[in-house]
C-alpha cells in the first residue's frame, strides 16, 4: 500500500496534469503542421498523443482518488470538501463536486472523447464509412487545442493538487445536500454531454478550414452529435429527478440559471441533430448546421463556466479570484469568439444551395423544427441573461421566473409537437398530399378519439391540449414504425430488421411525447402543507393520509427524525394503499439539515411526502407533544417526465449500434 | 470581394457574441470591484422611507377580503404598521401562524395606554390564492390590508431575500412611512418583545 501511495502521490498527479497539458499542446499543433506540409509522420502522431494525454489525466485522477480515500488533508481541495467520517463513495464522488475537481473532470472527459476517436478502427474495404485518417488527425488536433487551453487553466488558476500548510486534523466536510447517489453520477453524465459537443464543434471548424461541408462530412459527424446529445439528455433528466426527489420542493424544473445553462445547449443540440440530417440527405443548410455546431459548444462552455463565474448565480463563487474569471472569459472569447469569427469569414464562401425547399417535405419540416427550437433557445437565453444585463445597463434588479418562461416557451413547444407528428410521415424532396393523409390517418384517429378523455382527465384546457399533441407525437411515431414494417418483404417482417436510424428517431420522439404527458400530468398536482400531531388525518384527492408516529434515530454522521404516514383509499377506514416515511437529518458538523423525501412511484401518479420540521410543545400538565409540519403531494404522471428522458437518450443511442447489414457481413466472415 | 447579404448574415453571430462578451467582461470587472452583484436586492436599510412598489391587488374582490396594498397607503398612516411578507408554501411561515394568530388576538383587545395601537398588514409573496386563503383561515384573518404579489416584483423593491420577513413601519408625514425595524425568518414572541415592543413605547 505504501508503494502504491508513493507512485500515486499528489505530486505525481500534479506532474501528470502538467504532462497532459504539454501533450495536449503537441496534439493540437503537430498534426496541423503535418497536414499543412503533407508530412505523414506528424499526422500519425495525433492518435498516440491523444491516447497518452488521456492516460496522463487518468493517472492524475488515480492520484487524487487515492489521496482522498487516504484522507490526505494536506491537499487543499480535500481539506475543504472532505472529512474523515464521510462515506468512502462520497470521498470519490465529492472530488467533482467543487470547482477544481469539476474542471479536471471536464478536461479528462474531453481526453476520453479524443481517445474514443483515436481508438476507432481506420476505414477498410469492409468499413468504408469509418473516419478517414486525415480528417481524424485534424479533428483530434482541434480537440487538442481546446483541451490545451483548459488544462492550462486547470494547471495555473484552478489546480486541484495545491497543498495546504499547516495540515488540518480533519477536513471541513461536504455539503450534506450533495451526499446523494444521484448527484454523484449527475456531473459526469452532464459533463460528458457538454464536452461531447466539442467533437461536432471540431468537425465544424475543420469544415470551415477546408471550405466544404458536404454530405459525407455530415455522415461522419452524425454519430458524435447523437452520442453527445444522448448523454446531455440523460444528464439533464437525472438533474431534474434529483431536484424533485432530493430538494423536497415538489418541483422538477425551476428555471434556475444553472438549469437553463444545460437546457440552452440541449435545444441547439437538438436542432443540430436534425439539421445534420438535412445536410446529409439533401446537401442543404450547411452554413446553418455549422453555426449550430459552433453555438452548441459555445453554449456548453458558457454553461459550465459562466454560471460558475458568479455573473448569473454565485453559488459556486470563484470570480472573487480575478485571475480565474478573466482566464475563463479569455478562453470563451478564444474558442467561442474565434470560431464565430472564422465562421463570419469562411461561411459566405460555402457553396449555396441550387435547389429550393418545398415546405411540404421532410427537409421543410426539419427547417421549421430548427426555427422553432432556435427561437425557444433565444427565449430561454433572453430570460436568463436579462436580469444581469438590466442591472449592468440600467442598475435595476429584477427577477425573471416561471411566469415568463411558461408564457413564452409553451406557445413555441406546441407547434413543435404538431410538426413532429407530421414530419415522420413526410418524404424527402416533395410530399404528395394524397399519399400523406392515409399515412397520418391512424395517428389522427387515435388523437381525435382521445379529445374527450383528455379534457376530462387533465386539469386545464392547456394541459389537455398539450397532452393530445403528445399523444399525436407518440401515435405518429408508432404508426410510422408499423407502416415501415409492413413495407418490408413478407418473409423479413421482423421488428429488428427495421433500420436502426428509424428505431432511434421513433424512440426519441416517443420519449418526447412521454415527457410532455408527464409535464401535463404534473400540471394537476395537488399539494398540502399541514401541521400535524400523531393521529392526525388529512384528506387529499379522495385519500386519507394519517400521521401515525414520529420516531428518532441516529445515522453515522447525522441525527434523524422520521414521520410515519399511512395512506388509505377513500377514508380513514379504507384499505391501506401505502406507508411513507419522510425524514429530516441534522448534520451537526455543518449545522445543516436535509430533507429526505418519501416518494411512492406508481404508474399513474407519485405520492410524495416531505417532513419540514418537528416542534416540541409542553402542555400545562408538563407533558410534551410533538407537532410535525408536513408537505403532502399527489403528482399525476410524475415519473413519466424522467421515463421519457431515458427513452429519448437510450432510444437515440440505438443509432450507434452497428447496422444490421454490417452485422450480417461480420457473421458471414466468421462462418467463412 | 464584395460585401453581400451572406457576409452580413454570417457576421451577425460573431457580433452578438462580441456584445455579450463585452457585457460579461464589464460584469466580471464590477464583481471584482464590488459594485456589481447579480444577487443584490435593493436592501432597504432601517431608517429609510418605505420604497416605491407596484400596487398590489387584494386576495379577492369580496367585501370580506382585506383591501390590497399600495405605496400610497403608507402616506397617511396614523399608527405603526407591522408588515408581514409571507407565503403559504413556506414552512417557517406556517410555523409562524400561531404567533401571528396570538398577536392579532391580543391587538384586538384594547391596549394599555402607553403603547401605540399596532396594525398588521400582509404582503403575500408568489402564492396561489386558494392556498393563501387557507393560510389566512388558519391564522385567523390577522391582516387589515393584504397585497398579493403574484410576480414577486414588490418583494424585490422591498429587498426581501426570502419569506418570511417582517418590517416595522412608523408614521412619517414627510416621507410617507419610515422603516424602523426589519427582521428575517419567523417572528417569535421573544423577537417581538425584544425589538418591536420597545419601538412602540417611543411613539407618542
Amino acid at each position: 500500500m505504501a508503494t502504491l501511495a508513493t507512485i500515486f502521490c499528489p505530486e505525481g498527479g500534479h506532474f501528470a496534469l502538467a504532462l497532459a497539458c504539454a501533450l495536449a499542446f503537441m496534439q493540437g499543433i503537430l498534426p496541423l503542421i503535418g497536414l499543412r506540409r503533407a508530412e505523414s509522420p506528424l499526422i500519425t502522431l495525433a492518435r498516440p498523443l491523444a491516447l497518452s494525454q488521456c492516460l496522463a489525466l487518468l493517472f492524475a485522477w488515480a492520484c487524487l482518488i487515492i489521496a482522498s480515500l487516504g484522507d490526505d488533508f494536506s491537499l487543499k481541495l480535500i481539506a475543504e470538501t472532505s472529512a474523515i467520517n464521510k462515506p468512502w463513495a462520497y470521498k470519490i464522488a465529492g472530488l467533482w463536486g467543487n470547482h477544481e475537481g469539476s474542471l479536471l473532470l471536464w478536461v479528462t472527459l474531453l481526453s476520453l472523447w479524443c481517445a474514443g476517436l483515436a481508438l476507432l478502427p481506420a476505414p477498410t474495404t469492409a468499413r468504408p464509412e469509418a473516419l478517414p485518417p486525415r480528417l481524424r488527425a485534424r479533428i483530434l488536433a482541434l480537440l487538442g487545442l481546446v483541451g490545451a487551453g483548459f488544462s492550462l487553466f486547470c494547471l495555473t488558476a484552478s489546480n486541484p493538487f495545491l497543498r495546504l500548510w499547516p495540515v488540518p486534523a480533519d477536513g471541513m466536510g461536504m455539503n450534506p445536500l450533495l451526499q446523494d447517489p444521484g448527484l454523484a453520477v449527475h456531473p459526469p453524465l452532464l459533463y460528458s454531454g457538454y464536452v461531447g459537443f466539442a467533437v461536432p464543434f471540431a468537425f465544424a471548424i475543420s469544415a470551415l478550414l477546408e471550405g466544404k461541408a458536404d454530405a459525407l462530412w455530415a455522415r461522419y459527424m452524425r454519430p458524435w452529435v447523437i452520442s453527445a446529445w444522448a448523454l446531455l439528455t440523460l444528464g439533464i433528466t437525472l438533474g431534474s429527478w434529483w431536484s424533485y426527489s432530493v430538494l423536497g420542493w415538489g418541483g422538477y424544473w425551476f428555471w434556475d440559471p444553472v438549469e437553463n445553462a444545460a437546457l440552452i445547449p440541449w435545444l441547439t443540440g437538438t436542432a443540430l441533430l436534425h439539421s445534420v440530417l438535412v445536410v446529409e440527405k439533401r446537401s442543404l443548410l450547411q452554413g446553418w448546421c455549422l453555426l449550430l455546431a459552433i453555438a452548441t459548444f459555445a453554449f456548453s462552455l458558457s454553461g459550465t463556466f459562466l454560471v460558475r463565474s458568479g455573473i448569473l448565480n454565485s453559488v459556486h463563487a470563484f470570480a472573487n479570484d480575478p485571475a480565474r474569471g478573466l482566464f475563463i472569459l479569455g478562453l470563451l472569447g478564444l474558442y467561442g469568439g474565434g470560431s464565430l469569427l472564422l465562421f463570419a469569414i469562411r461561411a459566405p464562401a460555402l457553396p449555396s444551395p441550387q435547389t429550393g425547399f418545398s415546405p411540404l417535405s421532410r427537409e421543410g419540416a426539419l427547417l421549421l423544427n430548427n426555427i422553432l427550437l432556435c427561437t425557444l433557445c433565444a427565449v430561454v437565453l433572453t430570460g436568463t441573461l436579462y436580469p444581469p444585463f438590466m442591472q449592468l445597463l440600467f442598475g435595476r434588479t429584477l427577477s425573471v421566473g416561471k411566469p415568463f418562461f411558461d408564457a413564452t416557451t409553451i406557445p413555441l413547444t406546441l407547434p413543435l409537437l404538431a410538426i413532429m407528428g407530421v414530419s415522420v410521415a413526410l418524404p424527402w424532396r416533395q410530399a404528395r398530399t394524397d399519399k400523406l393523409l392515409p399515412r397520418l390517418a391512424p395517428a389522427l384517429l387515435v388523437t381525435a378519439g382521445n379529445i374527450l378523455p383528455a379534457f376530462w382527465l387533465f386539469p386545464t384546457p392547456l394541459a389537455a391540449f398539450s397532452a393530445l399533441l403528445a399523444l399525436w407525437v407518440i401515435s405518429a411515431a408508432l404508426c410510422d414504425l408499423i407502416l415501415r414494417l409492413r413495407s418490408l418483404p413478407v418473409g423479413d417482417r421482423k421488428l429488428h430488421h427495421l433500420p436502426r436510424s428509424l428505431w432511434a428517431a421513433s424512440l426519441a420522439h416517443i420519449g418526447v411525447g412521454v415527457t410532455i404527458l408527464g409535464l401535463c400530468g404534473m400540471a394537476g398536482s395537488q399539494e398540502r402543507l399541514i401541521e400535524a400531531r400523531p393521529g392526525t388525518h388529512t384528506t387529499l384527492t379522495g385519500r386519507d393520509w394519517e400521521l401515525t408516529a414520529l420516531t428518532a434515530h441516529h445515522g453515522p454522521n447525522y441525527e434523524a427524525v422520521e414521520a410515519h404516514l399511512t395512506i388509505r383509499h377513500h377514508n380513514a377506514h379504507g384499505p391501506i394503499l401505502a406507508t411513507l416515511t419522510p425524514e429530516i437529518r441534522l448534520f451537526p458538523q455543518q449545522g445543516q439539515r436535509t430533507l429526505h423525501v418519501a416518494i411512492l412511484h406508481r404508474p399513474l401518479e407519485d405520492l410524495y411526502a416531505a417532513l419540514g420540521s418537528v416542534k416540541e410543545e409542553h402542555d400545562p400538565q408538563g407533558q410534551s407533544h410533538y407537532t410535525a409540519i408536513l408537505r403532502l403531494h399527489e403528482n399525476p404522471l410524475a415519473s413519466w417526465i424522467w421515463l421519457g428522458g431515458i427513452i429519448m437518450a437510450l432510444g437515440s443511442g440505438l443509432h450507434l449500434l452497428p447496422a444490421r447489414r454490417r452485422l450480417l457481413r461480420m457473421k458471414r466472415q466468421v462462418q467463412a | 470581394m464584395t460585401l453581400t447579404r451572406r457576409h452580413l448574415l454570417a457576421a451577425l453571430p460573431a457580433l452578438g457574441a462580441a456584445g455579450l462578451g463585452v457585457g460579461f467582461v464589464r460584469m466580471l470587472h464590477g464583481l471584482n470591484q464590488g459594485h456589481f452583484d447579480p444577487r443584490a436586492i435593493n436592501t432597504p436599510l432601517t431608517g429609510r422611507p418605505v420604497p416605491d412598489f407596484p400596487a398590489l391587488p387584494p386576495l379577492s374582490d369580496t367585501p370580506s377580503s382585506p383591501p390590497g396594498l399600495t405605496r400610497g397607503d403608507f402616506q397617511n398612516i396614523k399608527q405603526p404598521i407591522l408588515l408581514f411578507i409571507w407565503a403559504s408554501w413556506c414552512l417557517p411561515c406556517v410555523e409562524e401562524i400561531p404567533f401571528i394568530r396570538h398577536l392579532a388576538t391580543s391587538l384586538a383587545i384594547p391596549q394599555s395606554s402607553h403603547t401605540a395601537p399596532l396594525a398588521l398588514w400582509g404582503l403575500c409573496y408568489k402564492d396561489h390564492p386558494t392556498q393563501a386563503a387557507h393560510w389566512l383561515e388558519q391564522a385567523g384573518h390577522p391582516f387589515t390590508r393584504l397585497g398579493m404579489d403574484r410576480e414577486g416584483q414588490a418583494a424585490i423593491d422591498w429587498g426581501v431575500t426570502g419569506v418570511p420577513e417582517t418590517f416595522l413601519i412608523m408614521p412619517d408625514p414627510q416621507t410617507g412611512g419610515r422603516i424602523v425595524w426589519h427582521g428575517t425568518g419567523s417572528l417569535t414572541d421573544t423577537l417581538y418583545q425584544a425589538h418591536i415592543h420597545p419601538q412602540l413605547e417611543t411613539v407618542p
